[in-house]
């Protein structure tokens, strides 16, 4: 047997083969190439079309790019060099620098001021961004408006000093009586924050020395890219409480406020940021005491806080329905009463899951600061329509100055958004 | 009968307002309501005490005087003569034509985006994705000035086209595409009711005629339907469609003689004239809140694919059901559950971000009513307030149709 | 001082001011600075500079009153305004004066409250167009598209202009003079109009100014001057003889050179009581005797601001014209100083 079962197979093979790399169009890139970019001819035509199109691209706006002059002084001069071709001028970014970041009016000996507060506010925010850092890190972010405010604005240290006692005084109160009763504990906080800075506002006007460390700044001297960033910061920071109270009012038992709160809301969201601004521009003057003026950059911070509170409040109420009722029945049946039952149990849950919506507000917030230019405040996009477009020398430099904004709010909202996607899997704790 | 739980007449004390919680929050709605109506008296007087400090009024009679101003497109009939209130109509309508063509685009955009980032083919995929990334994260302010500057500065002049012997031809014989806008012909008719000239009647007589078409081919569908259902075979209904819907119009047509006005180069020696004339500031508005919200939109559509679980998919194909018919039948509905609440809130920002035409020059009612009228009367209190309401009505009405889409859409549970 | 609690927060905040009282000059004197809305930019009239520092023909009446009120040129907040803005700005009390091309209307002096107290620059709405298009007369621009800068009294002069003339047009309104400018210069409209001297401004910007003519018809009139609110009658007596100053200056010869000589060396009984050292004019107006004379010496006398920002040795090049003294065949004439 086993001789002609030798014979009817010629060769066995004792020994195994080598493992063979897979053949070339089942690996590597040109299988890559195949499942990726030439599965089926309609795939393939859209990847011909798809290069295409960012062909086109590429080469319409690289040389452009690459050939771009950056020392010259005035557009006629980059006109005169480049004799005819086509490329940037990217000379007015470089001129225009400051004014595009700070505006043209804040002081040129005191960029360093919003530049440091610039600096600080990275380590301020890094805390509240990142969670596994050490919390002792918080206090910076406590002191950082402070501190803010007075190295943009300037003037005696006593103002800021003043309000910083003024919350301090707020939360000593609040520690005290909040065991008894957190209505109490909260208002009579507020009260006396409120007096402490109507009492300091007096001793400050005292006590003001008549040449401060830091030259005082006239808000409506701030402007460029730095406008932006602080309209956008302050807005955000104030409308989250702003919201969360509105949020919590929505969902009150209490029908008085429950309509309060709804009306504000579908008002503020159903009209344009726009028709807002007219209202601080043109509106909000005559709502103030006849005797006293507010200048226009804290009416126009006004409007947009109460703007962005009310999609926050929407953000935020979103995060309370999401919560099983029986967290609700659960924290009743402890005996908590509404403060306490809020405060330790449903909004830290709610606020959690409502992160990644307060972060696309604010994204949506801080590109919506570029409106600021139509009433009339010189932010990045008012000194481009404003001021540089209209001046002598760079009368006609549009691409140059209009991709610059759009490459700087990009980068800082493309960050943000993806900062938001990281933190939406970090907080994933749930079981999947 | 007193229940059990009621207190004894006359045991009310104070202290029951702050302590007892039945009426603890009548007590806050009271400190509330108060506080509220204080706040609003101290800022009614303070507008109050501005407004005789600077001798001025509330008033609004400057609606109904004369304007003064012209406005380059507008939808009626309107001059310098006409009033500021048909001023602040012909803004509404204008507000309103580039709000719904760019839902209309800003759909398809998004549609189309959002599924093409789910494809397979790789660059297809990240070129979507760099799309919704750029225009998602660049202020849409900055696109409408970059769409409009490319408009302007990348487009022919309209001078181009005009002369005996123009540098450049009408596209197709009728169309024609400036740095002013485009050019293209217009349909009229020529005979009106009982002889003459033709009117609007006619326009009104179209669409009734094209309901009936609509309504024609509703039931032609439905007996298909019907007779699928008892015979299994369904008839081919596109031939009787397609008569339904060109018979008609075609004999109209025909009846009313239309036709059609064409831009003419030879008339002026600036402008195209003739035909209709669609506005670059339109044009770029139009286009900027397209692929802006598209891009939103993008992400709606794709989050909405991906809600729907793979496993309702596998059902569908275990039941037998063609890809094509596992998409419209499975997929899709489900899919448009989650899509269609964000996509109706992104038409309202669109409508919101419309506002925004005073970049270029678009004469909306934020350009009328809050801009020119606002400028020429110095009437600010009452043109931002008058402003405000009309955007306030446009949103709650999208919203009053949200709220009935998504009752009907809610999920049956039993 | 009347002072709620909101206001006692905001003051510490530093972001309001309190005035205390409702005199618009003992405002400006217990602030320290002049408060006055200006135009966003139009170069020549009021623009900042590289520097950021605001120069032009506005400019310099701001700050003359603040040289004559304060006895500091550079003591002044210069609010920039839009055409929307600028009416609530000034009766809301944020300036204390509007130097910012304003047209002198009736409806604007009587119905809005407001008070024009002279004028500082006679203009009329014109047409720039390109040379090449051949146009000599406006009334040649029958079906063209007119850019219009918005927020002044343009639009209705063109509608009322093209309705008189019985001609059509197609009106592009742009809010800011640069992007008007833009859509001009990339041939979207077929001529631009506003006043004629923001056109001869913003032609002095153009690469090829050359190539462009303003038209020889000035379809309205725009007398613009410095506006304050209407009922605070001393404040408008300060604004408006402190431009009468500047004008009597280049009638009498006074300029911010000869000034500091002229008070000592006047035989004239006008310059005398102009410069204050005859006559006590300026205790008149609730100002100290010098109140002129440092308007002059920080300033120049109107002449020599019209030439310094916009006249012919400038890249905007306005001639006199209509703005020239009542003795030359202009429209500017000062009332007496007795």
């Amino acid at each position: 047997m086993s001789d002609t079962h030798e014979h009817s197979i010629a060769f066995v093979r004792t020994t195994e083969i080598a493992q063979q790399p897979a053949p070339l169009n089942a690996a590597g890139p040109v299988k890559w190439m195949r499942d990726n970019l030439f599965a089926t001819w309609a795939n393939a035509l859209l990847t011909v079309a798809a290069a295409y199109v960012l062909f086109l691209l590429i080469s319409s706006t690289l040389p452009w790019i690459w050939g771009g002059l950056w020392t010259t002084s005035s557009l006629s001069e980059c006109r005169e060099i480049l004799q005819g071709q086509s490329a940037a001028c990217f000379s007015v970014l470089t001129e225009r620098w400051n004014q595009l970041l700070f505006g043209f009016k804040y002081p040129a000996e005191f960029y360093w001021r919003p530049t440091v507060a610039l600096v600080l506010m990275f380590f301020a925010l890094a805390p509240v961004l990142f969670f596994d850092l050490p919390r002792k890190l918080l206090i910076i972010t406590a002191l950082f408006p402070f501190a803010a405010y007075w190295l943009i604005w300037g003037g005696t240290i006593w103002t800021p000093l003043f309000a910083m006692l003024g919350f301090v005084v707020g939360y000593f109160v609040y520690a005290r009586y909040v065991s008894n009763n957190f209505a109490l504990g909260f208002f009579g906080g507020v009260a006396a924050a409120i007096v402490t800075w109507y009492l300091s506002g007096f001793i400050v006007s005292a006590i003001a020395p008549s040449q401060p460390l830091l030259a005082a700044v006239p808000s409506r001297d701030l402007g460029g890219f730095m406008l932006n960033l602080m309209l956008g910061l302050t807005c955000v920071s104030l409308s989250i409480p702003l919201g969360i109270a509105l949020a919590l009012g929505r969902q009150s038992s209490m029908p008085l406020i429950k309509w309060v709160c709804v009306i504000f809301i579908e008002f503020i969201r159903g009209v344009p940021l726009i028709t807002l601004l007219f209202v601080a521009s043109v509106m909000l003057a005559y709502f103030f005491p006849p005797e006293a003026t507010v200048d226009l950059f804290l009416r126009v911070v006004i409007m947009i806080t109460m703007f962005s509170a009310a999609y926050i409040a929407e953000v935020i109420r979103g995060g309370l329905a999401a919560l099983p009722k029986g967290q609700y029945e659960a924290a009743d049946s402890l005996g908590l009463d509404y403060a306490q039952a809020m405060r330790l149990i449903i909004l830290p849950q709610a606020l959690k899951i409502s992160i990644p919506g307060i972060v696309n507000i604010a994204v949506g917030l801080f590109k919506d600061t570029t409106l600021v230019s139509v009433i009339s405040m010189f932010d990045l996009v008012g000194m481009i329509r404003g001021p540089i477009l209209a001046s002598t020398d760079w009368n006609g430099v549009y691409w140059e100055l209009l991709g610059f904004a759009a490459v700087l709010f990009f980068i800082v909202c493309y960050g943000i958004s993806q900062y938001s996607q990281w933190l939406e899997r970090r907080l994933a704790t749930d079981h999947r | 009968m007193s229940t059990l739980s009621d207190p004894p007449e006359g045991s009310f004390r104070l202290s029951m307002l702050l302590n007892d919680t039945r009426y603890r929050s009548l007590t806050l709605q009271a400190v509330a309501a108060i506080a509220l109506a204080l706040a609003l008296y101290y800022l009614y007087s303070n507008l109050a005490a501005n407004l005789r400090a600077a001798g001025l009024n509330i008033s609004f009679s400057f609606l109904g005087s004369s304007a003064g101003y012209d406005i380059n497109q507008t939808l009626i009939d309107y001059n310098s003569q006409s009033s500021n209130f048909k001023a602040a109509i012909v803004g509404i309508l204008n507000t309103l034509l580039v709000a719904i063509l760019a839902c209309i685009t800003a759909t398809i955009l998004g549609v189309f985006a959002g599924v093409l980032r789910l494809s397979n083919n790789w660059l297809v995929r990240k070129l979507m994705a760099g799309y919704v990334e750029i225009f998602r994260n660049i202020p849409v302010l900055i696109w409408i000035i970059i769409i409009f500057t490319i408009l302007t500065a990348v487009m022919p002049g309209a001078r181009a086209y005009l002369g005996e012997e123009p540098e450049r031809g009408l596209i197709g014989g009728i169309f024609a595409f400036t740095n002013r806008g485009v050019y293209m012909p217009a349909p009229f008719f020529t005979n009106g009711f009982g002889g003459g000239e033709g009117s609007g009647l006619n326009w009104l007589m179209l669409i009734a005629v094209l309901v009936a078409s609509f309504f024609g081919a509703r039931a032609v569908t439905q007996s298909a339907n019907r007779k699928q259902e008892a015979t299994g075979v369904r008839p081919n209904t596109l031939l009787i469609n397609l008569a339904i819907w060109l018979l008609p119009l075609v004999i109209f047509s025909l009846i009313f003689g239309l036709s059609w006005d064409m831009p003419d180069p030879l008339a002026n020696r600036f402008n195209l004239q003739g035909g209709i004339q669609i506005g670059a500031p339109l044009i770029a508005l139009w286009f900027a809140l397209s692929i802006y919200t598209g891009a939103f939109i993008a992400e709606n559509v794709r989050a909405g694919i991906q809600a729907v679980s793979n496993g309702q998919t596998e059902a569908a194909a275990a039941l037998g059901l063609r890809p094509n018919r596992v998409m419209s039948l499975v997929v899709l509905p489900q899919a448009l559950r989650v899509i269609i609440p964000p996509l109706i809130s992104q038409y309202l920002n669109i409508t919101k971000n419309s506002s925004l035409a005073i970049a270029v020059g678009y004469a909306d009612i934020t350009a009328t009513l809050g801009g020119i009228t606002l400028n020429q009367t110095g009437r600010a209190i009452e043109c931002v307030l008058l402003l405000m309401l009309f955007y306030l009505v446009i949103s709650l009405s999208i919203s009053a149709v949200m709220n009935v889409y998504n009752n009907s859409m809610k999920l049956k549970e039993r | 001082m009347k002072k709620s609690i909101i206001l006692g927060a905001l003051t510490i905040a530093g972001l309001s001011a309190v005035a205390a009282s409702a005199a618009t000059v003992d405002d400006v004197k217990a602030r320290g600075t002049l408060n006055c809305g200006v135009t966003t930019g139009l170069v020549g009239f009021a623009a900042p500079d590289a520097n950021g520092e605001w120069v032009g023909f506005d400019v310099a009446v701001c700050r003359a009153v603040a040289a004559a009120v304060l006895g500091d040129a550079t003591a002044v907040e210069f609010i920039p305004t839009t055409g929307k803005t600028r009416f609530t700005a000034l009766s809301s009390g944020e300036i204390d004066l509007l130097a910012r091309n304003t047209t002198w209307t009736f409806s604007r002096d009587t119905d809005l409250k407001f008070d024009f107290v002279g004028v500082n620059y006679y203009d009329g709405q014109g047409f720039l167009v390109p040379k090449a298009l051949g146009v000599s007369s406006a009334k040649d621009l029958d079906g063209a598209t007119v850019c219009i800068q918005t927020g002044t009294t343009t639009e209705l002069n063109l509608a009322d202009f093209f309705r008189a003339n019985n001609i059509s047009y197609e009106p592009v309104p742009i809010e800011t003079n640069a992007e008007a400018i833009q859509q001009y210069l990339a041939g979207a409209c077929d001529a631009y109009t506003t006043d004629a001297s923001g056109l001869a401004a913003s032609r002095a910007t153009f690469e090829t100014p050359g190539d462009h003519v303003i038209l020889p018809e000035i379809v309205s009139k725009e007398p613009l001057g410095p506006v304050v609110r209407h009922g605070d009658n001393d404040w408008g007596d300060i604004v408006m003889w402190t431009l009468n100053a500047l004008i009597t200056a280049e009638e009498l010869g006074v300029t911010s050179a000869n000034v500091a000589e002229m008070v000592t060396s006047t035989t004239n009984p006008e310059v005398a009581r102009l410069l204050g050292t005859e006559g006590d004019l300026g205790a008149m107006i609730g100002l100290d005797a010098e109140w002129a004379k440092r308007a002059i010496e920080t300033q120049g006398n109107y002449g020599e601001i019209f030439a310094k920002n916009i006249g012919e040795e400038t890249p905007i090049g306005l001639a006199r014209g209509l703005n020239a003294q009542w003795t030359n065949g202009g429209l500017l004439y000062s009332p007496p100083f007795r």
